[in-house]
This record gives C-alpha cells, structure tokens and sequence, in this order.
C-alpha cells in the first residue's frame, strides 16, 4: 500500500473516464468528486456516514464518499449518480414517487442500483439491510418501496 | 362545462428528470474560486455567561480572513421580537449557540481555526421545561425583553420569560361546564426536535461596491429575509437581492431569516467579499431553530348526549432560548384550540415560553400538530370515561357550516366534510370489527381516530403574483415568487395554467430560481398556501393573457374579441373553429407577411392578497384570521408487544378534504409524507437533554427519523368539497398529513396497552414502564 504525505496527484475512474486530480491526503472522496471534478450529484447530508446521500460506488459495491479517502479510491472504479443513464431504477423513481425534494435521490438511486444488480430476483429480503442505511424525509418511503418492486418487473422483462 | 383536461391528472413532475439524474443544482452545489468560507464556534453549555473571547491566536492561523463575535456586531434579529443577536453577546442561552464566526479562504482553514478560538464561560442555571420556565424564582433568559422590538400582535411580558400570550373566551366556560356530565382533565407534553430536511441551510453574501447586496440562500421566504435584512441593517431594500435554488425539503425550518444576516455581517467584515456559510449536520441540529415543543392542560367536558359543552385549555410551547416564530405557532394554536370541533364555550391561554433549550421555528403544522395531539388525547379519554365508541364521539362534535371556530368566525359554505373523512377512515381501518384485538402470541393490535384542521397562520395581508411570458413557438413561461421545495408546486401551477390556455403542461416552461428582483412579490412558501395564493395570482394572469391573445387575433382575423377562445394551443372562432391562429404566431405579436407588425408580445400578469383577514382581539381571541381551513381525519393500527412495549406500526390512514385534487399522485405524495413524519415526531423524534441542557443526540446517528422498511402501510381518501374562492376549488394540502399521526399513535398504543400514554416520544421503554405502573 502506497503512503501518501502531503498534496498528491492520483489519478481516478470515475463513469469510466481517467480523471487526474491534486488531493491532500485528508480528502474525502465526496470533497474530491464535488469540489474538483464538478460532479455535484453525490450530496452531502451528515459527512459523518449517518445519511447516505453521497453514495457511490465503488467497484459495483456502494460506499458512502463521506467515509471514504479520494486516495482509497485509487485503482477502483467509481460509479456516481451522474453515471447512471436511464436505467430501470431511474425510470421506476420517476414513475412511482420515489422522491420529492431530491435531495437524498441520488443517494438512494445509486444504493438501489446496486441492489438490484446483486439481487434482481423478487423481492429480496436484503432490500431493508440494504436502503435502511439511506435516509429520506419526504416520501415516508412508500414510493421508493414501489420504485425497487418496479424496477425489478421492467428488469426481469427486459430479460 | 367542459371536464377540465389537466386538473385531477396525476401529471409527471417537472422537475423529475434532473432529480433522478443528480443534475438539479441545489445552493450548497455551487462553489467558485473567489469564495471564502465560514464556520461557526459553538457554545457547549446550554446557559452561561460569557466571561471572555480570545480570538488572537486563531486570526494568525493561515487562511483566515476574519473573525466575528457577539461583541463586534450590534442589534438583534428575529421575524417577530428581535432578541436573537446574530453571535451570542454576553452570554449562551442554549447548547450549539454560536458564539463566533470565522472567515477564511478554504473550509479547512475556517474549521481549522475554531480550536484556536479561547472562549471562557461561567455556568447559569439551565431551564430545561416551560413549566421551570414559569416558575416564579426562575431564572431570566432575556433581562432585557422591554427593550426588544416586536410585532403588534406578538405580547411578550417582560419580567417573566413568556415571550407572547394568546387568549381565546369564547362563550362561558363556567356554565358550560356546569351544563357538563362527563369532565376530563389531564396533562400531555413532548420535548423539543428538528425538522431534519436533507440538505442542510447554507447561506451566501456579497456585498458590491455599489452597496448593493447579494444574498444566495436555502430559504423557504427570500422576501421575508430581504426585508428583515433591509429592517435590521437599515438597508434600502431595493438593493438586496435574495436568490433561492430549489430546496432539499424545508418543513418550515427554512422559513424566516436564519444564516442570512450572520453571513451578511461576515462578508462586511472582509470588505463585502463573497463569503458562504453551509451548516454541518450538527449546526443545523442544535445550531439553526428546530421545533417546539410543549406542555398542555386540558379541562373538557360533554353533555350526556356526547356533545363538547366547554373546554379549558393551557398551552405551553417551549420555544427554546429564542422566539423566531414560535411566538405565532403559539398564537396559531390559540385559533385552532379545540381541533375541528363545535365547542360553544372555550377558554384557551396559549404561551410561548423561553428555556434554555435549542430554539423553534416554524415546522410542518405550525402549532396544529402539537395541539392536535394534546386534544385527540384528551378527546381520547372523555369519550372513553363518557362511555362513547371513538369515533362515534368525533362524529357527534365534527365542525360543520354554521359553527363557529374558537375566535368566533362562522364555518363557511366551504367548510371541509369532516364526516366524510370519519367515515372514510372507518372504512380504511374496518373499524366495525372491532378496535382491540389479543393475539395468540400474546401481541396486542389496536386502531385509533383522530381528526385534524388547520388554516394558514400568516399576516392579514400575505400576497402572491404570477407573470406569464411567451415563447416563440407559442409556449408559456410560468414566474412567481414560490420556492419549490419538493412539494411538487412548480408542477401543479403548470397544470391549472395548462387547463387554462388549453395547451400541454409540457408547453409550460417553470423557473426553479426565485430571484426577489425579478419574480413578483411572494409572501413566502410556508403556511400550505403556495397553490391557494398562487393559484389564484395565476388563474388572473392567464385571464389577463387571454385577453391579449384575442386582441391579437382580433385584428389579425378582422372579428370581435368576444367571439374567439383560446383552446389547444390555437386562438380561433368559437363557432367557426377552422378559422383560427396557433398562439405561436400571435403570443409575440402578429407579423403579417409584408413585415408589418402589430400588438407585441403577450405579458400576462396576475396577483392575489389574502381576502377580508383581520389580527384577532386581544382579550378574547375574536377575529377571522383563517382563510381557509383544511381538515380531516387519520388513524392507524398498531401490534404492541406489552411484554417489553415494543411495537409495528401495521397501517395508517388519512382521509383530508382537500376541495380539489389538482394532481392525485403528487397530493398523496404529500400526505404520506407528512403522515410518515407524524408518526416519526410522535414514535422517538426528539432532542434529549443531559442535566445540563446539552443535547446529547445531535447527529443522525443518534437523532432517528423513519428509516426503509419501518413504514406502514399507507391508505389515503380524498374527499372534495370545493373551496370555492380556490384555483379550481383547490386549498392547502402541504403540511396537513402529519396533523393527526401524534395522536393516532399515542391514541392505538394506549388502546393496545390499556392505559393513557400522554407523553411523547412513544419509546418501548415508556410504554413499557407505563404498562408496569398500570399493573401496581
């Protein structure tokens, strides 16, 4: 494992493009992926791991960016909100109310992305372990229950 | 009639796509080089004087630019008193009060300055309840109340630490009791909390050499800051400007002025540059306002027929160190004392109360949550001691046309139909088989009514404007001054301009930005009046669009403006459909094809001010401060385990007359949300207090709101009696959801448990230390 002790330049992937950033070794990478490369998607609700709007992942697994190192990711892909383009899970938010203000969107979209890659078959009873660590204010969670049941049924036809 | 195409559709949100996609800017996503930043020194006591501030060391840190403490900045601030000095001066009076302010080039720095900063304090006897607060050897939060500004209809006392006193006499509340037989009188209460929306305030300033002032804020009222900032600071207000992105979810606690002010003197302090300020989780817990909380005593007394004769009641709202809008959610829960019922004699004295708690602002519901659950409890335990079925009780006192309210007014011709909600609710919980029901493993499932109403609590004369301008292909461009904050608003306006014009929603272009120098004055987006007022400004301003559209064509077709309609994106005949213009060749003025032109675009604008609202009497509370009432009923059956006072919320339900249902998707959006955080505030939402008023529960960690997979299922009803003075029939929907879930909660468990359960939050320990206590 590489030491890092003052300023450095790595080099990330994030949505599948190389991007090359200057970080102390302090950074989070939630502070990396907003403050130098612009991707704002990933939002910081807590920075203290409690919240999970700034979920990313990290080779396929998802990770709160608060908790990690923009060093810890090196060597890793990284997959924000921003990388996600009409999949089913997008589709399934819009249409069943799995969101008002937003804010805690692209957190919970990434989550269940994830989720529903690892477990696409019906409704899985890892769903709760998994979207419990997600906090949302303002739908009471209804619609978000629904948008995983449907994003499963637009999956399993797509099939 | 013609049915209306766009009203009642459940219409896709304008602002879903960006949301789904993480491309929505909210005001924290947006940062730039010549930034500085700031970060706030808090106080860990709850009530101390402050003996001494050493800031030397922590201004030669690197980076930092500035450094700001109560002592440098003179005057207060608040919506209704000024007692809140931007930084503590002096002294704290409550845990997580900023006590100094630091300006630096990155956040690090600003941050890494604050361990530099020395602050001694010597310690002061803490309030921890309104009832301390009352007592008569309590010690004084604010020794200077006399001096502080406030509004007429606030009345603080100076000498005690009530900070306003609202009084309600209506009727005779002695012979009303006598003509009682069944009286009740108990005690309900509940701690402070925080309203938690996602995406803490952040706030930032610049001042220009011009002197003008730009203010970027998460707030739910730019018109309401910039002219608290124009009162406090003696700025012209012409030349403040307040800019709002859409919010991440505000419930209230981003109404009022906030940050703004304390970033406005930051940046004055490093020569008006560009300062922000962005709360960490924390500061925005204990540091920005939370919610009330309260401690009620309520007297309530029936005739033998089930009827409410008189009602006593006693409100202590625990506003925390400082009023901001505490002092109206007081005065609001005054007016609506009794719940939606007909009580012909009332008695209420509501007190807004200073302890050393984290201070209150608005939130969801603002005072009708919290005495909605003090009378649904108290309701609860008359009609039981009384001898009536729960729900049968309600239905008996339900309000109804031709009552009149506690300040006296008469229910109108839109009174909401309360006992249509009741039945509705009885349907959803199948509430004849029975509200009690032992399990074979020893579990115990319950259900439980209540009813809820509230109306908007804003000044007499609260506003909204709408201006409407078009594009070339003969789309609309819809602008006011309402902040979209996850409601759906911006979504919901489209549609009743949509019906309007007879064009698309999709043809409606909304703006997200509010900017107070370009939208048309807005009261503020609080109150669940945003598609009320707004509304209505709207429907005027496409009326007023109309008319030039038809004078247009008019001239272009050579006929009378009377004959022509506006309908699916053409102006035409009405009797003669063929002959007709599409609005993209008149909205901009017609050109005929030699090049002359005539008539010019289309500016269609439109306003609204609250109707015929007057402040109420303040001897008797008598006055018609209401425009409207929203109300309804809710319930919901829990599964209790007595053997450790654990439980599951199995299901929930609300039915709300809402007039009219704009967009159904949306509006139930809105209601289950509201229902999920009711259940939240009532279940285990609050702040807990060591000995010394610090509050030990100030992250999300330890702060819990409803998580994936605790929710219920939800079960919503409409019904819809038209608010006929609406856009479309439609009144507020916003907050009202959560009204009734406190008591609903507290009403099944003690159903289930068989004995009251007062007290909020409803934790399995209190339950089941109340269950051991009822076994004594």
């Amino acid at each position: 494992m590489k030491a890092y002790r003052d300023i450095a330049t790595i080099t990330l992937d994030i949505n599948g493009e190389e991007r090359r950033v200057v970080v102390r070794p302090a950074d989070t990478l939630l502070r990396v992926l907003r403050e130098k490369v612009g991707l704002t998607g990933a939002k910081p609700g807590c920075e203290n791991g409690d919240c999970g709007a700034c979920t990313v992942l990290l080779d396929g697994l998802p990770v709160k960016s608060c908790l990690k190192l923009a060093l810890e990711a090196v060597g890793k892909k990284i997959i924000t909100i921003e990388g996600l383009k009409d999949t089913a899970i997008q589709k399934a938010f819009m249409e069943e109310g799995g969101f008002q203000c937003g804010y805690c969107t692209s957190g919970f979209l990434v989550n269940a992305y994830a989720l529903l890659e690892k477990h696409p078959s019906s409704k899985s009873g890892a769903d709760r372990e998994w979207l419990e660590s997600n906090l949302c204010r303002c739908t009471g969670y209804e619609g978000i229950s629904r948008a995983i049941d449907k994003a499963r049924d637009i999956i399993k036809e797509y099939k | 009639m013609e049915e209306p195409k766009h009203i009642g559709i459940s219409f896709p949100r304008k602002d879903g796509e960006d949301k789904v996609r993480g491309i929505l800017r909210y005001l924290g996503d947006k940062q730039s080089p010549q930034m500085l930043h700031a970060a706030l020194k808090t106080s860990p006591h709850a009530h101390a004087l402050i003996s001494k501030i050493d800031t030397a060391e922590a201004l030669k840190a690197l980076g930092v630019r500035a450094i700001l403490t109560g002592e440098d900045i003179p005057g207060n601030i608040g919506i209704y008193i000024g007692d809140k000095p931007p930084l503590a001066r002096h002294k704290v009076r409550h845990y997580g009060e900023p006590v100094a302010a630091v300006v630096a080039d990155s956040e690090e720095e600003a941050y890494a300055a604050l361990p530099l900063i020395k602050v001694e304090y010597e310690s002061l006897p803490v309030i921890h309840s309104p009832s301390e607060a009352l007592a008569e050897d309590a010690p004084l939060l604010h020794e200077e109340m006399k001096t502080y500004t406030h509004i007429p209809a606030v009345i603080p006392e100076p000498g005690s630490n009530v900070a306003n006193r609202t009084r309600i006499r209506k009727g005779d509340i002695e012979s009303g009791f006598k003509a009682c037989n069944t009286v009740v009188e108990e005690s309900f209460s509940f701690p402070p909390g925080d309203h938690v929306a996602m995406e803490p305030r952040a706030s930032t300033a610049e001042i220009l050499d011009d002197g003008q002032v730009i203010i970027h804020s998460t707030t739910q009222a730019p018109f309401v800051v910039r002219n608290l900032l124009s009162i406090s600071y003696n700025l012209p207000v012409g030349k403040i400007t307040v800019i709002t992105f859409p919010l991440g979810g505000g419930f209230g606690g981003k109404a009022g002025i906030q940050l703004e002010a304390l970033v406005y003197l930051l940046s004055k302090a490093v020569g008006g540059r560009l300062v922000r300020l962005v709360n960490s989780r924390e500061n925005d817990l204990v540091s920005s306002p939370g919610r009330t909380g309260l401690e009620a005593r309520i007297r309530l007394g029936c005739s033998k027929e089930g009827r409410l004769e008189a009602a006593e009641i006693n409100y202590y709202f625990d506003s925390g160190a400082y009023a901001d809008y505490a002092v109206n959610i007081s005065r609001a829960a005054a007016i609506a004392c009794t719940g939606p019922y007909a009580v012909p004699n009332v008695w209420c004295d509501s007190l807004c109360v200073y302890t050393n708690h984290p201070f209150a602002t608005a939130y969801r519901g603002f005072g009708h949550i919290e005495l909605a659950f003090a009378m649904e409890r108290a309701i609860d335990l008359l009609a039981e001691q009384a001898g009536f079925d729960l729900l049968e009780f309600r239905m008996i006192n339900a309000i109804r046309k031709g009552d009149t309210s506690p300040t006296q007014s008469t229910m109108d011709s839109n009174t909401g139909d309360l006992k249509m909600c009741l039945e509705n609710v009885s349907e959803m919980l199948e509430w004849e088989k029975g509200t009690r029901e032992e399990m074979p493993d020893g579990k115990v499932r319950a259900k439980s009514v209540t009813c809820f109403w509230k109306a908007p609590a804003m000044p007499t004369n609260a506003d909204g404007g709408v201006i409407l301008t078009f594009n070339e292909d003969g789309t609309v461009n819809l602008h006011c001054g309402a902040i979209e904050i996850g409601q759906g608003l911006k979504t919901a306006l489209a549609q009743v301009l949509a019906e309007k014009l007879g064009i698309n929603p999709g043809q409606v272009h909304v703006v997200d930005e509010v900017n107070t120098r370009i939208a048309p004055h807005d009261w503020a987006t609080a109150a669940s009046r945003s598609l009320f007022m707004i509304g209505r400004a709207l429907v005027e301003a496409a009326d007023d669009a109309i008319r030039q559209l038809k004078q247009t064509a008019a001239i272009v077709l050579r006929c009378p403006t009377e004959d022509l309609k506006v309908s699916e994106g053409r102006v035409f005949l009405a009797d003669e459909p063929d002959i007709g213009l599409p609005l993209a060749d008149v909205a901009l003025g017609y050109r005929y094809p030699e090049g002359n032109a005539v008539q010019g675009q289309v500016i269609g604008s439109g306003r609204y001010i609250s109707r015929r609202l007057t402040e109420i009497d303040p001897e008797t509370g008598k006055g018609r401060p209401a425009l409207e009432w929203t109300m309804g009923a809710q319930g919901v059956e829990v599964e209790l385990d007595p053997s450790d006072g654990s439980y599951r919320v199995l299901k929930a339900v609300c039915s709300m007359d809402v007039g009219k249902v704009i967009n159904p998707f949306l509006a139930r959006s809105q209601v289950v949300g509201g229902m999920s955080m009711g259940l939240g505030f009532a279940g285990w939402e609050s702040f807990i207090f060591n000995k010394q008023g610090r509050v030990i529960n100030d992250t999300l960690r330890n702060y819990n709101i409803l998580r994936y997979g605790e929710e219920p299922e939800y079960e919503v009803k409409f019904v819809e009696t038209p608010q006929r003075d609406g856009p479309y029939g439609a009144r507020g929907l916003g907050e009202q959801g959560i009204l009734g879930m406190p008591g609903a909660l507290a009403g099944a468990l003690s159903g289930a448990l068989g004995r009251p359960l007062n007290r909020l939050p409803l934790t399995p320990q209190t339950i089941w230390e109340t269950g051991k206590e009822g076994a004594k």
